[in-house]
């Protein structure tokens, strides 16, 4: 996987799989970090379910990009044995969790972004991916209704709260840049008509997001140059030690089933 | 540190349409939005149903358990009160 460069318009497909894929597996893995500690069983159990809908989503989109590489190895083995250069994800999925206010805007950021994607790829080129998206949308916005009750309730609460929502979305906004921005992969898939020109899913982002964001009382940051660049292999100092954890198993026990 | 608790909502579940809503169990929720997101993310997860209800249950009046014996008992002894003592036409179908 190392090798993968977008120089053919079928690497940029399995590239661009990966990407939608790795940002949904990572996140999942993140969100499952959670498990046992949500500050109400309710709410340890949502973040959980969101996990695993993410992992279901990674699932599905993985053994596609299994499928396109054609080497014979399958959703397994790209989720559990690939190197940190090799993972595709936007760097936001990366990023550890915070608190649970953090947590929650991530999310909101994060689906929002997935239900500009699943509508715009139902009319792919690439069918499965097409399929994929047709089950994912109603996940996303059913993650994205839970995270904007949560951001409103928590921008809008105590000033404590408040305070840690505005720092959280400070921290978090420079990262979106990374959903709109054009690589050559994106470029490619566009022009196979296997997706949308990502520019046009900032409108839609914006009108899910802002809207919340002004219910919650916070304060939109304003834009900066600082372009994040996990989907190309780019990540954060924060990559490597997910993936220590999440690979171990299988770092310690190759092939371990159960 | 005020640790008070979230209020406590019943849940009810239709498991499909045209069933009764089912009581299931509760959870905590500071208010009805909530206490419904709850209920589905605690309750549906293995297709369990396709409506929910929460209740507050400081709203549920229950009947007192020690009222039992003249609460219920009565109607031990009124068999002619079941409708067994009819002979149906064949027509009347489901009764």
């Amino acid at each position: 996987m190392s090798t993968v460069t977008a120089t053919s318009a079928s690497a940029a497909q399995l590239d661009y799989v990966l990407r939608i894929g790795d940002s949904a597996l990572i996140l999942g893995q993140r969100l499952s970090e959670w498990c046992g500690h949500g500050p109400v069983i309710e709410e340890d159990i949502a973040l959980t379910n969101t996990a695993l809908d993410l992992i279901g989503q990674a699932r599905l989109l993985l053994t596609h990009a299994a499928t396109l590489e054609g080497k014979g190895r399958d959703e397994d083995a790209l989720a559990f044995l690939r190197a940190e250069h090799a993972y595709r994800n936007l760097t936001i999925c990366e990023l550890p969790n915070g608190d649970f206010g953090r947590t929650v805007l991530r999310n909101l950021l994060f689906a929002a972004w997935q239900m500009q994607l699943w509508p715009a790829l139902a009319g792919s080129t690439d069918a499965q991916l097409a399929a994929i998206a047709g089950k994912s949308v109603k996940e996303s916005r059913y993650h994205l209704q839970h995270a904007a009750d949560w951001t409103v309730r928590l921008g809008d609460g105590t000033e404590v709260s408040h305070a840690r929502m505005q720092r959280a979305l400070d921290d978090l906004w420079p990262y979106t840049a990374e959903f709109f921005a054009a690589t050559a992969t994106d470029e490619q898939a566009q022009a196979a008509g296997i997706g949308p020109a990502l520019s046009s899913l900032a409108a839609g982002w914006e009108q899910a997001v802002l809207p919340v964001l002004e219910r919650a009382t916070l304060k939109v940051p304003a834009r900066t140059p600082f372009l994040s660049h996990g989907k190309e292999g780019r990540h954060s100092e924060h990559m490597g030690h997910l993936l220590a954890e999440m690979q171990y198993l299988q770092r310690a026990f190759p092939g371990a089933k159960w | 540190m005020n640790r008070s608790e979230w209020p406590l909502w019943e849940v009810f579940i239709r498991s499909r349409s045209g069933l009764d809503h089912k009581h299931c169990g509760s959870v905590h929720a500071p208010d009805a939005r909530m206490a419904l997101a709850n209920a589905r993310d605690v309750y549906t997860r293995r297709l369990e149903g396709v409506s929910l209800w929460v209740v507050k249950s400081t709203d549920i009046h229950a009947s007192d358990p020690d009222a039992k014996p003249e609460m219920f008992d009565p109607a031990e002894d009124k068999i002619y009160r079941h409708p067994t003592f009819y002979t149906l036409p064949d027509e009347v179908n489901h009764m």
